[in-house]
């Protein structure tokens, strides 16, 4: 078993690098990459907190073998700030206080993105849906609607 | 994690030539979301993994008209739960499809894979036993192709080789004045997996029932037709009556055990509500499409 080359986009750069064939995406972001924003919680997938976008849509990292992403655009939650600072759906969760301990953020905010940028103007239920494979264990999860619902007034306004 | 070898074979037939001449050993990964947990828990040691998702080949819904509509083994849960062309032309997997797991899950799992992975909860096999699906399946000796009925050998078993790959189903056109849904029951809303799934469907002349067909999830070692509820239907005039009697039959026909999730008493009730929800549901689309 050796190393091989694994090319992929990572907020925006082309990267190459090494990975062992049994490391997980998640593992390639954080420990090769040093891109250490999506979490491992429960490593099952049934958390979130490893949530990233692969091609644009949201994946549990954890359940993704690096090399699968090989020739794929990755988005994590580092890559959402732009020139112009956070984005708006880390603007609002910062502005709602929408965090205790912070550790499900990285994947919540990626989420929240995805649902966004998919559907710019969900109902309260939509939002519920959409995050429904995160979970948050200090309960922040009445905030997080609300941080949703204000970026979604924002971009009305 | 446990160590194994990574392969990414670009065609079906590489996939295939990959596991015969490596030998035993090797597992075919799909969306990895049931694989890569069995790993992670070392229930599976793959000596190596042939990895499925550069082969274009089997991620197509191919709508080939009058034989039906085929949906590859990597189509991704979250592709058929979105896609135009199963809302219209099967429903009743959309139904099971979009059950699963989480958006991050269904971004990930595929058709192919929740079929393989065999487990008897899997909530796309019900739907497709129902629609009377086929299994496309590509192997050193060439194609061959399995109804999904005889699919399935028991937790985890399927009738593939070991050098197999499923390239996809084929689901025939529904009859014309036919309807059909699943349903499942689950304490959460989701992220759960199903105590009982049930899915049923009926075709209908002139009020009279000419084909009927209910399959139960999680029930059996694997997901079983009823035959027995189908033929209390048959031949006769749809009623709630007769739904509710076919219900019962289905649940006498069920062979549930008890486990964490629910005791075989209660797997039995829920078979008979459910059977009696998605045949009440079958058959007010059947008669919508016979107005």
């Amino acid at each position: 078993m050796s190393k091989q080359i694994l090319h992929l986009t990572v907020n925006g750069e082309d990267r190459e690098i090494l990975v062992q064939p049994y490391q997980t995406l998640l593992e390639v972001l954080r420990d090769e990459i040093g891109l250490t924003g999506a979490k491992e919680g429960c490593g099952t997938g049934d958390c979130g907190c490893c949530t990233v976008l692969l091609d644009g849509k949201p994946v549990t990292s954890c359940l993704v073998v690096g090399l699968q992403a090989d020739g794929h655009q990755v988005t994590t939650v580092e890559g959402l700030e732009s020139d112009d600072g956070l984005d708006p759906i880390q603007q609002a969760f910062v502005r709602r206080g929408a965090l205790q301990c912070g550790f499900c953020i990285p994947g919540a905010v990626v989420m929240a993105r995805a649902l966004l940028n998919e559907n710019p103007n969900p109902t309260e239920a939509e939002i519920r849906w959409a995050m429904a494979g995160n979970l948050c264990r200090c309960t922040g999860y009445t905030k997080w609607i609300e941080a949703i619902q204000d970026v979604v007034q924002e971009v009305k306004a | 994690m446990y160590k194994f070898d990574f392969i990414a074979p670009q065609t079906a037939a590489e996939a295939v030539a990959e596991l015969q001449n490596r030998g035993p050993g090797g597992k075919l990964l799909a969306g990895g979301t049931d694989l890569l947990l069995q790993i992670k828990a070392r229930v599976m040691k793959p000596a190596y993994v042939v990895d499925l998702s550069r082969v274009g080949e089997l991620a197509q819904i191919e709508d080939r008209s009058g034989e039906g509509v085929f949906v590859g083994s990597m189509v991704r849960l979250r592709t058929i739960q979105l896609s135009p062309v199963l809302a219209e032309r099967s429903p009743i997997l959309v139904d099971g499809a979009k059950l699963v797991g989480s958006i991050q899950i269904r971004n990930l799992a595929t058709l192919g894979g929740n079929l393989c992975n065999a487990a008897p909860s899997a909530d796309v096999s019900p739907p497709l036993i129902v629609a009377g699906a086929r299994a496309e399946i590509l192997g050193p000796a060439g194609r061959r192709s399995v109804s999904l009925d005889d699919f399935f050998l028991g937790p985890r078993r399927t009738v593939l080789g070991p050098d197999e790959v499923l390239l996809g189903v084929l689901i025939p056109r529904a009859p014309r004045r036919s309807g059909g849904s699943y349903l499942r029951h689950t304490p959460r809303k989701e992220m759960d997996i199903a105590v009982v799934g049930v899915g049923s469907a009926v075709t209908l002349d002139d009020g009279y029932c000419t084909a009927a067909r209910i399959a139960l999830g999680a029930v059996a070692p694997t997901p079983i037709r009823s035959v027995k509820a189908e033929s209390v239907l048959v031949g006769q005039r749809l009623s709630t009556e007769l739904i509710t009697r076919a219900a019962e039959t289905a649940a006498e026909d069920a062979r549930p055990i008890s486990d964490v999730r629910g005791s075989a008493e209660f797997r039995r009730h829920l078979v008979a509500e459910l059977a009696k929800r998605t045949l009440t549901t079958a058959w007010a689309q059947a008669q919508g499409e016979e107005a």
